[in-house]
């Protein structure tokens, strides 16, 4: 759920994501505060489906766009503030997609939350205690998020775009797996390897296409 | 007016986040996962087909744009 804001913000709009974010927990409070116990009863599969999918077709073309821009003009490019013309954030507009995104992982991700504190804290029957760890998470991994903020402005934009469209692919294929009944190898794990292979395969096709770039050699000339 | 102008722009929002610059990625992604979830209905293993699926789509798409944009 960080992690995605804190990527969606480093390389898109810090107040598109953080409103997204905002949105998804206040979404998530009136789920809670009206369905209640209710909400264990709600089938998370095909919401995993679905918002596995549109986060995996949106990653990939990060991570296409981002392969296509180092090799057309290195990794460099973008560092800090630097101005990128990139044209997926217009200036001056708010950027729905940034924000749809985090709204997106907040949201799936918090009502799983939600489920757990519901179905452990009830069983247990301490939800209280259970709402209070859940917070208590949030409010950790929160200021983790935070603290990366400086360290995420140190990386150009290009590759952080190449490595965010790695991670919200993988998170992607993870959820829409899990929404389709696939058993992951590793269990939670995968989303760990699949990140790193997604990136790994967006490195080894950036060679590949500066290789397809390069000019064609000129042929039947004469001696 | 307004409403349908809200609307195409909603629509418009939506294909933009799905399709992007490659409709093929997308259509890819979507032959994947419908044949991972009938291989998993048919127990068979498929979590490897839609990450497969996803980066030799991605690979076909960057190759065309690539070979679009090469270097006279």
């Amino acid at each position: 759920m960080v992690a995605i804001v804190v990527a969606v913000g480093g390389t898109r709009s810090w107040r598109a994501s953080l409103a997204g974010a905002a949105g998804g927990l206040v979404v998530l409070t009136v789920l809670v505060a009206a369905a209640g116990t209710a909400l264990r009863n709600v089938p998370l599969q095909p919401i995993r489906l679905v918002v596995g999918a549109l986060l995996l077709v949106f990653g990939l073309q990060w991570l296409r766009k981002g392969v296509l821009r180092i090799a057309a003009q290195g990794w460099g490019v973008g560092q800090g503030d630097e101005d990128v013309d990139d044209s997926d954030v217009p200036p001056g507009q708010f950027d729905w997609t940034g924000f749809v995104l985090s709204f997106k992982g907040v949201s799936l991700e918090g009502l799983e939350v939600a489920i757990i504190v519901l179905a452990v804290g009830g069983a247990a029957g301490a939800i209280g205690s259970a709402a209070v760890g859940a917070a208590a998470a949030v409010v950790v991994l929160g200021a983790i998020g935070a603290a990366a903020y400086r360290l995420i402005g140190r990386i150009p934009r290009r590759a952080l775009q190449l490595f965010v469209g790695a991670l919200l692919s993988a998170f992607g294929t993870f959820w829409s797996g899990q929404g389709l009944g696939v058993h992951w190898p590793t269990g939670e794990l995968a989303l760990v390897w699949l990140a790193v292979g997604y990136a790994g395969a967006g490195v080894l096709l950036l060679e590949q296409v500066r290789r397809w770039r390069a000019p064609v050699p000129a042929t039947g000339g004469r001696a | 007016m307004i409403v349908v102008r809200w609307i195409r722009a909603f629509v418009g929002f939506w294909v933009d986040f799905v399709v992007g610059d490659d409709w093929t990625v997308a259509a890819a992604v979507a032959v994947a996962l419908l044949a991972t979830w009938g291989l998993t209905r048919a127990g068979v293993p498929a979590w490897w087909l839609t990450p497969v699926a996803a980066v030799g789509a991605t690979a076909l798409s960057l190759r065309r744009a690539a070979r679009r944009s090469r270097q006279p």
